[in-house]
């Protein structure tokens, strides 16, 4: 029996390349059920007008029971947004990755969510302790017990 | 939403089947079979004697016993609000248990409290789930709908409106036909697979017994017969004892144990909210202790609230429940242990004793827990600095050869020159019997004397190292008279066979051991008390009742690990004492003379041991004690008995 990851994910994935993904989110690479990327752009006016990102997430075995591992790609020339919630390693501090994560939600959710976490932006800011968060940060975001200060 | 729904939640009144697990309620037995080795402080349970000024009482309470109460809550809520006992459960966990503020709480705002707690959804709790009367204990399990949606015929009284069509679970897309749907009375339905998967993640990898459902955004609690029925199998399952997961191809096996989890949440949940509770904290425990200390924090400066859960060692079973319980070393393995042996309990199944005011697993007597803790806080800082001092060989400060301690006494004879002398201070042991030498004491001139920075922290550092040193060395000792013994046990087990004594004869060793390393146990946190003393006239005589208490322990010790006797009665014969331990007495008398040697010496470190404890426990009531530094809850020193 397939696991309950790999099922998903093919499903998750058909739908993907049969409905294709929501406006300024594309899909780059998902050759496996271990890692897939996506870019991700802000539409209409933002502050990240004109800037694309790229996602990355990782799953485990567990998944969808657990959370997937998502942060944005800083290598290669890319850049994790500018943002109050989004470290300058790529880590993300948002709930819906830890313990607001539920098992119905899917990766398109995912991009959408963190699309209008950007959209909503008011000023471009890194977390206020971001220097020392990436000097400890684990590799893996899902180590990370983020605080959850607010919802924006 | 629509009134089936409500219906679906209401429709639960059939089913009263209760079968909660005919488990043991009983209190712990804490008569143990060795009261004797005990210094009379093994307070028992319901006794209601006069304790002594180094003891509270407390009522030891196993699992069991707490999930008794828990359930007469419950059954108290239930028969005040007419909710079922999940719902019930659910209020109280999300009110910390507080039965009067929840009780005001629900009546102020009904709906509130239900969503709140995850028992209710915002739309429908406007309905009060009150119109049918006090419900079982089982009957939310119909909150639990499930069908193979294949079998049409199955079973006639499903609710209706799950249609029986084709079903995809949302979470893995599943659609098989006889996938198993289950839903919380939210009606958002997964598969038993999906749902056994996510219930044991929560429990086993986050710790969590508020499990919501799956869906997002919706903030419904799965009931505590939602998780029993789920993981180990609904009421009326052919074999009641059983597990038979919904889930088919659940591990059973793993979801006995997230199961056995989940109740140890539940119960953890309870006594954290509860001040006049503590859960055991050694490792695989789970007994709880009951000790009202009265009110709050200030009590801990004038007591030291120690207790003891009921239960030695650890138990066998639990080994595969101890992954995510506790990281902590466990000491059975250390120690080598076997479990009980032969009837009694054996001697390195330790009794769980801890201290009800603060995390210090262990008998911290006689010092009060803030004591306690700054110096295991010193210890920690300066780990490094004394680490030297753990180390098992030293050098003889005669003939410089290396010799090795193998005992737990400190009197030491160096191999080659038979130079006598003092593990702990390196000083001549003939020194060590008479009236003027303290061993235990530390000479403060040198830190008076001390003018410029430099000297005095060279000053300050010895004299934490005095402390430290003797402190590491009761631990070390108590270890490595335990190894000692445990060598020697076999000896007085085949003694027991080749003579007319009894076990219990045979036993005033193990008596006088665990004698030993309470005792040891109390000395060692004198000298975190000594380190924190302010001179003077208190100081002096507590150094003297130290210096009385090290010194019969220290005869003990020797006496315990000079040779042994072979026979019953053997002759008075040669044989010198070994390396490490026993100068003094030398040759074997027969085995009674050395049982009544050991026994009385036992007494006699029994009673200084009693008066040590009782002495500081009392100047901690009388608030006699001064420190050399500032202490939580203790006034300021003077400026001039200050020592940083
Ligand atoms: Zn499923
Ligand atoms: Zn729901
Ligand atoms: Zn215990
Ligand atoms: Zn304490
Ligand atoms: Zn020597
Ligand atoms: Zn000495």
């Amino acid at each position: 029996m397939a696991s309950i990851s790999s099922r998903r994910l093919a499903k998750e994935l058909m739908e993907i390349k049969n409905d294709g993904c929501p406006v300024g989110i594309n899909l780059v690479k998902a050759d496996d059920f271990s890692t897939w990327w996506f870019t991700i752009q802000v539409m209409g006016e933002s502050l990240y007008k004109n800037e694309q990102f790229t996602l990355q997430f990782r799953f485990d075995p567990q998944y969808p029971i657990s959370s997937p591992a998502v942060q944005f790609v800083v290598t290669d020339g890319k850049e994790a947004p500018v943002h109050p919630h989004v470290y300058s390693n790529g880590h993300i501090c948002a709930s819906i990755l830890g313990n607001e994560w539920s098992p119905v939600l899917s990766v398109i959710a995912v991009c959408v969510t963190l699309q209008s976490m950007l959209a909503s932006c008011k000023e471009k800011q890194r977390p206020i302790d971001n220097d020392r968060y990436i000097k400890h940060a684990p590799e893996n975001p899902k180590k990370t017990r983020f605080h959850y200060d607010d919802d924006t | 939403m629509s009134s089936d729904e409500e219906d679906y939640y209401m429709d639960s009144d059939d089913d009263m089947m209760d079968d909660v697990q005919d488990e043991d309620t009983s209190d712990i037995d804490m008569d143990d079979d060795d009261d004797d080795t005990d210094f009379g402080y093994d307070f028992k349970v319901g006794s209601g004697s006069k304790h002594k000024s180094y003891q509270v009482d407390y009522t030891s309470l196993s699992q069991p016993r707490v999930e008794q109460t828990m359930k007469e809550d419950v059954d108290h809520i239930c028969g005040i609000f007419g909710v079922d006992a999940g719902t019930a459960s659910l209020l109280l966990r999300n009110e910390s248990w507080n039965k009067e503020r929840l009780i005001e709480k629900y009546m102020d705002n009904t709906t509130k409290v239900l969503v709140d707690a995850g028992a209710a959804q915002p739309e429908f709790a406007l309905v009060r789930p009150s119109t049918t009367a006090r419900r079982s204990a089982r009957s939310t399990s119909k909150l639990l709908s499930f069908k193979k949606s294949s079998n049409p015929t199955s079973s006639p009284e499903q609710p209706e409106r799950i249609p029986s069509t084709s079903f995809t679970c949302p979470i893995c897309f599943d659609d098989s036909p006889d996938l198993k749907q289950l839903a919380l009375h939210c009606g958002h339905a997964a598969c038993s697979g999906c749902w056994n998967a996510y219930v044991i993640s929560k429990i086993r990898d986050e710790g969590e017994h508020c499990i919501r459902c799956m869906t997002e955004g919706c903030a419904l609690v799965a009931t505590d017969e939602f998780i029993h029925d789920l993981l180990v199998g609904p009421p009326g399952s052919p074999a009641p004892t059983a597990v038979t997961p919904i889930d088919p191809s659940a591990d059973v096996h793993e979801n006995a144990v997230a199961f056995n989890r989940f109740n140890q949440l539940l119960v953890r949940n309870f006594v954290s909210s509860n001040p006049n509770l503590k859960f055991c904290p050694f490792p695989g425990c789970t007994n709880t202790v009951e000790c009202s200390l009265g009110s709050g924090k200030a009590v801990l400066t004038s007591v030291v609230p120690t207790v003891k859960c009921g239960a030695r060692g650890i138990p066998q079973d639990t080994s595969d429940l101890k992954e995510g319980v506790s990281g902590k070393a466990t000491f059975s393995s250390a120690l080598g242990s076997s479990g009980p042996s032969g009837g009694g309990t054996s001697i390195h199944d330790k009794e769980h004793v801890f201290c009800f005011g603060c995390p210090i697993e262990g008998d911290h007597r006689p010092v009060v827990c803030a004591v306690a803790k700054m110096w295991m806080k010193k210890c920690e800082d300066d780990s490094e600095t004394a680490n030297w001092i753990k180390s098992n060989t030293k050098e003889c400060s005669q003939c410089q050869s290396t010799i090795e301690k193998n005992g737990g006494c400190n009197h030491m004879t160096c191999k080659k020159c038979k130079y006598e002398f003092c593990w702990v201070c390196m000083g001549p042991w003939s020194e060590h019997g008479t009236a003027w030498y303290s061993c235990n004491r530390y000479d403060e001139k040198g830190s008076i004397d001390a003018r410029d920075a430099q000297s005095r922290s060279r000053a300050s550092l010895e004299r934490y190292l005095h402390y430290y040193n003797r402190w590491a060395n009761h631990e070390q000792s108590a270890k490595l008279s335990l190894d000692l013994y445990l060598k020697t046990e076999k000896k007085m087990e085949d003694l027991q066979l080749t003579s007319s004594l009894t076990w219990i004869e045979v036993q005033f060793m193990r008596r006088a051991v665990d004698v030993l390393l309470s005792c040891r146990t109390t000395l060692k946190w004198t000298y975190a008390m000594g380190y924190y003393l302010a001179r003077g006239n208190e100081k002096d005589l507590f150094e003297d009742n130290q210096r009385d208490l090290e010194k019969a322990v220290e005869d003990l010790s020797e006496l315990l690990e000079g040779p042994m006797p072979t026979e019953v009665d053997a002759a008075a014969g040669s044989g010198s004492g070994e390396g490490g331990g026993g100068g003094g007495q030398g040759g074997q008398g027969s085995i009674s003379e050395l049982r009544q040697k050991v026994t009385d010496k036992t007494v006699y470190v029994q009673k200084r041991n009693e008066i040590v404890l009782d002495d500081t426990a009392q100047g901690f009531l009388d608030g006699r004690w001064r420190w050399n530094t500032s202490i939580d809850g203790f006034e300021d020193p003077a400026d001039e008995i200050r020592v940083d």
